[in-house]
């Protein structure tokens, strides 16, 4: 502050107000511009990146329809639904499954996975992480590690009697201790993330797989709405 | 110290340019910006969207610092560089999230992090807001192309013992054993410290000369 009073005379506000004012009015315009510009680009990778991963988790299929779960019943979605879930057909038309998207908390974040559920077979049939900001090296094992990912091909989430709820809880074993069809068999240096991904599993099939179960004749027939 | 040597040399532009890439390398000379270094030089992709993200808003925010010098009060400097720096920050993130989901997955938090990068507020500062358009652009450009060289230098060493393979390609055979330790933050600083040492062996070997 000494420096300039000696060199030069302080600035007054006014000078002071023009200058971040007139920054702040050219940084918000940059700002809008670009969000404007890359929107329609960012949604469409979204959900590029989404309809990707439907066709990962459901081996096997050709084409996918979403449904939202309104009223008690499982109806073709339009785009303002929120409880959203993807039936994918094989390319006779038959009704193969249900991709569903679930989070969780994580390791260090929350989790946002899709997984793939056959009401068939009452199965877990594919698994991909969308989004996960899981320790690079360790915590983020859970998207690649190939016996990892193992799990997810033929996981059992049968219902019970009463088709209330699952049978068996999915839990996330210590590596190499799997024994039965529920349960996942873990990551060693990513147990953590490991067990999330159970939990999240967990508790998204005990939510939908009852309803999915019970309303499954409502996928049946491929309706081509949109 | 950066002013010091910018007035010393520096008659001309280009020279603005190679003291970024090599004299005054951001990374392995005047150690400035180190926390994306560390964190996003795992492989060697991550390593060159990082530098090139950094570049991007290092050579706008020096552009436009450099051409508003005579407007912005000394009192309000620091702010007004923050806020330029902060938008072009802003705007590389929506630019990655719409160039790829997978790479914007992989640098995270680190892209919003360039705004705090003391390598861009010490080049807005030091450089940009006494000098010309062109000498700016030519500095941010030198230093930026410079701190990606030496992020790409790490990545590419981490990703070679970390992973077994060079910008996602892999090149050593499956029987390697990946040393999980390069990928870590612990092989960042190991990785750094050998680049160190090189560049620095090198540099006592020519001034002996």
């Amino acid at each position: 502050m000494t420096d300039s009073k000696t060199i030069a005379p302080p600035s007054n506000s006014f000078k002071m107000l023009r200058a971040m004012a007139g920054i702040g009015i050219i940084c918000g315009i940059l700002i809008v511009f670009t969000y404007e510009g890359t929107l329609p680009r960012i949604e469409f990778l979204r959900a590029e990146a989404l309809k990707e991963a439907i066709f990962k988790v459901l081996p096997g299929i050709t084409e996918m329809q979403p449904y939202a779960y309104k009223n008690n019943a499982f109806v073709p979605a339009e785009e303002t639904d929120t409880d959203v879930v993807y039936a994918g057909y094989d390319s006779e038309g038959n009704f193969k499954g249900i991709a569903i998207v679930a989070s969780g908390q994580g390791y260090a974040d929350q989790i946002k996975i899709i997984y793939g559920y056959d009401p068939e077979n009452q199965t877990v049939v594919g698994f991909y992480v969308l989004e996960s900001k899981e320790t690079p090296g360790l915590g983020d094992k859970i998207e690649k590690d190939p016996t990892f990912l193992e799990n997810f091909t033929a996981l059992d989430v049968d219902l019970n009697d009463d088709q209330s709820t699952l049978q068996n809880r999915v839990v996330t074993v210590k590596k190499g201790t799997k024994t039965n069809a529920w349960e996942v068999d873990g990551i060693s240096g990513a147990t953590i993330s490991s067990r999330a991904i159970g939990e999240i599993i967990n508790a998204s099939a005990s939510e939908w797989a009852p309803l999915i179960y019970k309303n499954k004749t409502a996928f049946n027939s491929l309706e081509n709405e949109q | 110290m950066n002013n010091e040597i910018t007035k010393a040399t520096a008659p001309n532009t280009t020279d603005e340019f190679i003291k970024g890439l090599w004299k005054e390398n951001p990374v392995f000379v005047q150690v400035l910006g180190m926390c994306p270094v560390l964190a996003v030089s795992n492989t060697a992709v991550n390593a060159l969207a990082m530098g090139l993200a950094t570049a991007f808003v290092l050579i706008m925010s020096n552009s436009l610092v450099s051409m508003l010098r005579n407007f912005i009060p000394k009192e309000v400097r620091i702010a007004s560089y923050i806020l330029i720096i902060a938008t072009f920050v802003t705007m590389i993130d929506y630019a990655i999230q719409a160039i790829s989901v997978d790479l914007h997955k992989n640098l995270g938090a680190f892209i919003s992090l360039i705004v705090v990068n003391c390598l861009i507020l010490s080049r807005a500062e030091a450089f940009a807001s006494k000098n010309t358009l062109t000498k700016s652009i030519m500095d941010a450009l030198g230093m930026g192309l410079g701190f990606t060289l030496g992020l790409v230098s790490l990545g590419m060493v981490r990703e070679i013992l970390g992973s077994g393979s060079i910008f996602g390609i892999a090149i050593l055979p499956d029987t390697f054993q990946e040393w999980v330790i390069m990928i870590l933050p612990a092989g960042g600083f190991f990785t750094l410290a050998a680049w160190l040492l090189v560049f620095n062996l090198y540099k006592q070997k020519r001034n002996a000369l």
